[in-house]
């Protein structure tokens, strides 16, 4: 288990490994995601209430999810960096902040664009919606941060502290902002109380969200892979590779 | 005396010159004197404070009743916003100087050492502003049994800030153009003590406890003395490194 660990740390053992595991996420990424839209755009029901404008839902919610987890495995690989400086976890933190901004922008777009029909609003000062633009903006400040260093493993450090202690701020976030708004201003609607689902409903949602969490992975390992390939551009190993490869 | 293999000579800890609560209080002696002799940078703050107050009832309405319903959140975004502006000065004086890298080679601990710099920054800016803001409420028809809690409030909260504003200040005090960044940085962390600051101001206006909003700010303020001043000598290490 250790060496496993070890090994993983070295980027050219990671690079060897992913190359291995990047076609099945791949794989697994399209067919969950064509089976899933599929199903939630053709044949799940439409809602008594919603009609048909519930869908956005099926992008919607695993973009959200995708939003924060993504904060949370940065915070984690800025954690493994800082202790263990494992220079693979440090550009995996690199590649995942502008995919995590990239899905809360999503989410929160098709909440905007949800919004209309359901609430007759772009947007409302709710509480999952204000967390998630804060979230957003920590996300842009990592990016900025790790963009204003010079030297890169001071960029690498500071990027890492930041996301550890925005990583503490989102569940106080989360909570904070659910108090203020029930606190002061009656709530009009809640995307949090969901009509309890039907399962034709709930199953391609979970076949999305995992088909979500799989083009990730996989987007993750190809981008990282490229880092390494630029971080280590003065390796043997690489230079190596890019004579086979011609 | 230890000897070491190179024939080096380490002084045991215990010589170290100075104990820590020596080093922490001239730590803050020398802050205090440095921030006095600049008294500008001292009141830039609270001149701040106040000009941004006289703007609302200027660009939105002079209308009392209507002030009244926004001067907690006025007051509260105005003094965050104050807070910030004190922040860049925090550690890069010490910077430029080479005073930074002193205090991280000190043989007391950067933590401690670093949390002495951010009480004398409390005490400068944020205790200022908390005594300053009930003079704004009268001026924005705050009712009279809300000033206390204002200024309670903006004590407690204000400490929150200046130990989260200092990661920030310590993360960017090694870039050249660091204040925007430092901005960005450091306000999307400041909403929570934002929320129940101004909540608290708001729960004594409408007559609610305020008991709960003020406990929820030592709990915030509590977290932060424990955590940020790890964050901040982390970063300060990382700035003066990098």
């Amino acid at each position: 288990m250790w060496a496993f660990i070890h090994k993983l740390g070295s980027p050219k053992w990671f690079y060897a490994i992913s190359a291995k595991l990047q076609p099945w996420f791949w794989v697994a990424a399209a067919v969950l995601l064509v089976v899933g839209s599929v199903w939630a755009l053709a044949f799940a029901p439409a809602d008594y209430q919603q009609g048909n404008s519930f869908r956005i839902m099926y992008v919607h919610v695993p973009a959200a999810f995708l939003a924060q987890s993504i904060f949370i495995s940065m915070a984690v690989a800025g954690l493994v960096y800082m202790v263990w400086k494992i220079k693979v976890a440090d550009m995996a933190a690199a590649v995942m902040a502008p995919l995590g901004a990239a899905m809360t922008f999503i989410s929160l777009f098709s909440g905007a664009v949800w919004g209309v029909p359901t609430w007759g609003t772009w947007w409302m000062w709710d509480a999952r919606l204000t967390s998630m633009l804060i979230l957003l903006f920590l996300y842009l400040g990592v990016i900025a941060l790790r963009g204003a260093f010079s030297s890169r493993d001071s960029a690498s450090r500071a990027a890492s502290v930041l996301a550890m202690v925005g990583v503490i701020n989102i569940p106080i976030i989360k909570y904070s902002v659910d108090w203020w708004y029930t606190l002061h201003q009656p709530a009009t609607f809640s995307i949090t109380s969901r009509p309890s689902m039907p399962m034709e409903m709930w199953l391609p949602l979970l076949i999305m969200v995992l088909g979500f969490y799989c083009f990730f992975i996989a987007l993750t390992l190809m981008r990282t892979r490229s880092e390494i390939l630029r971080r280590e551009s003065s390796k043997r190993w690489v230079q190596e590779l890019v004579e086979e490869r011609g | 005396m230890l000897e070491d293999p190179r024939g080096l000579r380490h002084l045991p800890i215990e010589e170290a010159p100075g104990n820590l609560s020596d080093a922490l209080l001239a730590m803050v002696k020398r802050d205090l004197t440095l921030m006095l002799r600049h008294r500008g940078e001292v009141l830039n703050p609270l001149v701040f404070f106040a000009l941004v107050i006289t703007l609302f009832p200027i660009g939105i309405s002079p209308d009392p009743a209507l002030l009244t319903v926004i001067a907690p959140g006025l007051l509260w975004v105005a003094a965050l916003l104050a807070a910030l502006l004190s922040l860049d000065s925090l550690f890069r004086s010490d910077y430029d100087d080479g005073c930074l890298e002193q205090l991280l080679l000190a043989p007391q601990p950067l933590a401690a050492l670093s949390l002495a710099k951010v009480a004398v920054h409390w005490l400068l800016t944020g205790l200022p502003l908390a005594l300053m803001a009930p003079l704004l409420g009268v001026m924005l028809a705050l009712p009279a049994g809300s000033y206390g809690v204002l200024a309670l409030s903006l004590a407690l909260g204000t400490a929150s800030l200046s130990l989260i504003g200092a990661i920030g200040a310590a993360l960017t005090v090694g870039l050249a153009r660091g204040g925007v960044l430092l901005s960005l940085l450091v306000l999307p962390l400041y909403i929570p003590v934002l929320i129940f600051g101004a909540g608290a101001v708001q729960a004594a206006i409408m007559g609610d406890g305020v008991l709960a909003h003020l406990a929820i700010l030592g709990a915030l303020l509590a977290v932060g003395l424990i955590l940020a001043p790890w964050a901040i000598a982390a970063s300060l290490r990382i700035s003066i490194n990098g």
